[in-house]
């Protein structure tokens, strides 16, 4: 089944014409993602690799049925963009823009797309794949496989190395989300939960998070009390040092909050398996999916 | 982004918030003016970027402009080591001549970014003038925590409620609200991410002042606000993570001896975490970023191999849309130009592995190529030699 995307999702890319939207739309295509319109103000009317472009969201919507948007636009404009995007109503917003100021994220995007009834995933994130079905973002397709487990992420290029591990495992993935490595983030770890413990394809979760915030501990939280399929967790920064910001925005130990002893202990005391090292992802998913 | 007190208190003053009488001095005979024009007792304070100044004998009470200035001559120039600075301890360029209060009671005023809820969230307690960690971890019946929808903003009617659950004397009321609304509006309008006013001090003649200020600011932000980017004193950071950013680097120094170079910020933080597993400690953390070109890999090494205490360095990229030829062929040609000495460690997979490890044999250069990150771990830890 996977979640949120699959093969009848059609995918509107806002900054299409742009260096990194242009380039991954390719990518998408490539894929076998359906990608049905693209929006640059201005660039109405033109087209881009077959794909007609628009000056606005709704726009693109009414023309082409688009019910999914992936954002490329620069930092400065994203939190606009996503609200376009909200307002047009498509379903989902995918916001791959790194670098947006906190309080356009708390003020107006997140204020916007509650009141609109919008999930929106990210920013500062690889985005959004069910392998085989569709990939909306910029993670490398080729290392996913269609398969049995979710993975939900803080993180990029470690989601790729937890990705690699399940596909040589040969157990596959049914969706993997990246939610995005700054404080403020649209979809988190217990909003991936739900969505998929009533997801008949996945049968285990990977967990990818790393310090600063609480989003590991709510998850604890829920895990204990609702989510009933194998979690394996890995947390990255334990030799991060406190205050200093570990590249992205989310990943700072503030105030003594936030440290990976914390959300270890926590995941662990809710039964899941938490792996030292980065490299036993797979391992550990294949053991917790046989017993 | 940081500054100092001086310049937070200046912000504070610009948004209408009381702050003692002062002047920033850079020498000596700076603060004894600074002392002659505000013809009171003074207080001379060390300007850091770091906490716990007084402990560590930054801060210095004068009783005439002549003490003044051989106050400011004792702290300037010193190493002030406290609990934030770490062991090697900050040099201080600059002083705060200020205004020494008599002060009645000391409170906590803080506004922070609450990633739970989503919004701004303001923290207050009576318990001021301590961290305020350790009064949320030791006492936190103490503390009154007040978040702010964002679409309306800090209302007054929660402004009263902090402060009378300050306990402020009745006529301080009024103007603790006021000052709390103006503090939102700073927050907001300066893309802030913490504003603290720690001690905000009732005087003994019944003025609320802020007698201690710390305003950090969203680096996504700074953008738009060229005033407060005018505010950064580079002295503050570490000169490799300054001439990192000017790269778009993300370089954080560290302790250990093995250097990283990753492409990722979670998996730069998991490499570092595998460093320690194999029983080394991580030199730095180092993110080159989606976009491994031969050049970024060249300034990395650069930034990397400038602390001299990096005895190995063990590079580690998964490539997705980057390719690892590509990486590979910038990490030789980078070899080549800067002869390094230190023994590489390598593991590139994903996209192009295989090309990029035949690069990497047959450059002529003595690079261990690893295939798991668990076998390269372990042979930078070994390679680094403790």
């Amino acid at each position: 089944m996977s979640i949120l995307v699959d093969e009848n999702t059609k995918v509107i890319v806002q900054g299409i014409t742009g260096k990194e939207g242009s380039f991954h739309t390719r990518q998408m295509k490539e894929y076998g993602t359906q990608v049905v319109a693209g929006v640059t103000p201005g660039k109405g009317g033109t087209v881009f690799e077959g794909i007609p472009v628009f000056n606005a969201v709704a726009e693109a919507v009414h023309e082409t049925g688009g019910d999914t948007s992936v954002i490329f636009v620069p930092p400065m404009f994203a939190s606009d963009a996503l609200m376009e995007a909200a307002d047009a109503g498509v379903k989902l917003v995918v916001c791959i823009s790194e670098g947006i100021p906190t309080l356009d994220m708390i003020r107006q995007a997140r204020v916007y797309t509650e009141k609109k009834g919008v999930r929106f995933i990210g920013p500062n994130c690889p985005g959004i794949i069910s392998p085989g079905k569709c990939k909306i973002g910029i993670m490398p397709g080729f290392i996913h496989e269609k398969g049995r487990v979710g993975v939900l992420s803080r993180s990029g290029t470690l989601t790729y190395e937890a990705v690699d591990q399940l596909t040589r495992e040969k157990l596959g993935q049914s969706t993997c989300i990246g939610l995005g490595g700054d404080p403020i983030i649209g979809t988190r770890f217990v909003d991936g939960l739900k969505l998929f413990k009533e997801d008949s394809q996945t049968e285990g979760v990977v967990l990818i998070g790393e310090i600063g915030g609480t989003d590991e501990e709510e998850a604890a939280r829920y895990i204990k009390q609702e989510f009933n399929k194998p979690v394996v967790a890995f947390i990255a920064g334990r030799t991060a040092p406190p205050g200093k910001r570990m590249g992205h925005a989310g990943a700072i130990i503030a105030g003594g909050k936030g440290t990976a002893g914390e959300k270890i202990e926590a995941l662990r005391e809710a039964g899941v398996t938490v792996v030292d090292s980065p490299t036993g992802f797979g391992a550990a998913m294949k053991k917790r999916l046989r017993s | 982004m940081k500054i100092h007190e001086g310049q937070a208190k200046a912000l504070l003053k610009d948004y209408g918030i009381p702050v003692p009488g002062g002047r920033m001095a850079e020498t000596p005979e700076e603060a004894q003016k600074a002392a002659a024009e505000l013809g009171t007792r003074v207080a001379v304070k060390a300007q850091i970027h770091a906490g716990g100044r007084g402990k560590g004998g930054g801060i210095k009470l004068a009783d005439s402009p002549d003490d003044a200035r051989e106050k400011a001559e004792s702290i300037l120039g010193m190493t002030l080591v406290t609990h934030q600075t770490g062991p090697q301890g900050r040099m201080v360029r600059m002083v705060l001549v200020e205004e020494a209060l008599d002060v009645e009671k000391e409170l906590y005023l803080g506004m922070v970014i609450d990633r739970k809820q989503s919004c701004v969230t303001v923290i207050a307690s009576e318990a001021g003038g301590m961290d305020i960690e350790e009064v949320a971890a030791n006492t936190p019946e103490k503390l009154i925590r007040e978040p702010v929808m964002p679409e309306i903003g800090l209302q007054p009617f929660q402004a009263r409620k902090i402060a009378f659950g300050l306990n402020l004397p009745e006529p301080l009321i009024r103007p603790g609200t006021d000052l709390l609304i103006k503090m939102y509006r700073l927050f907001i309008e300066k893309d802030a991410s913490l504003v603290e006013i720690n001690p905000l001090v009732i005087s003994r003649n019944g003025r609320l002042l802020a007698a201690d200020a710390k305003v950090n600011f969203d680096d996504n932000a700074l953008g738009r606000h060229e005033d407060i980017r005018e505010l950064r004193d580079i002295h503050e950071e570490e000169p490799a993570e300054v001439e990192a950013s000017k790269h778009k680097l993300s370089y954080v120094k560290l302790d250990g001896n093995v250097g990283c170079m990753v492409n990722g910020a979670g998996l730069a933080m998991a490499t570092m975490d595998i460093i320690q597993l194999y029983g080394s400690m991580p030199a730095n953390f180092l993110d080159v970023g989606g976009a491994a070109s031969a050049e970024r890999v060249e300034q990395a090494f650069r930034i990397l191999l400038s602390d001299p205490n990096v005895k190995s360095v063990l590079i580690n990229i998964f490539g997705g849309i980057v390719r690892c030829d590509r990486v590979a062929e910038g990490v030789v040609e980078a070899a080549k130009r800067l002869e390094i000495k230190v023994p590489i460690v390598i593991r590139l997979a994903g996209t192009n592995s295989e090309i990029a490890g035949e690069i990497l044999n047959q450059s002529g250069l003595s690079f261990a190529v690893a295939d798991t990150l668990a076998d390269a771990a372990e042979k930078a830890v070994k390679a680094a030699g403790v």
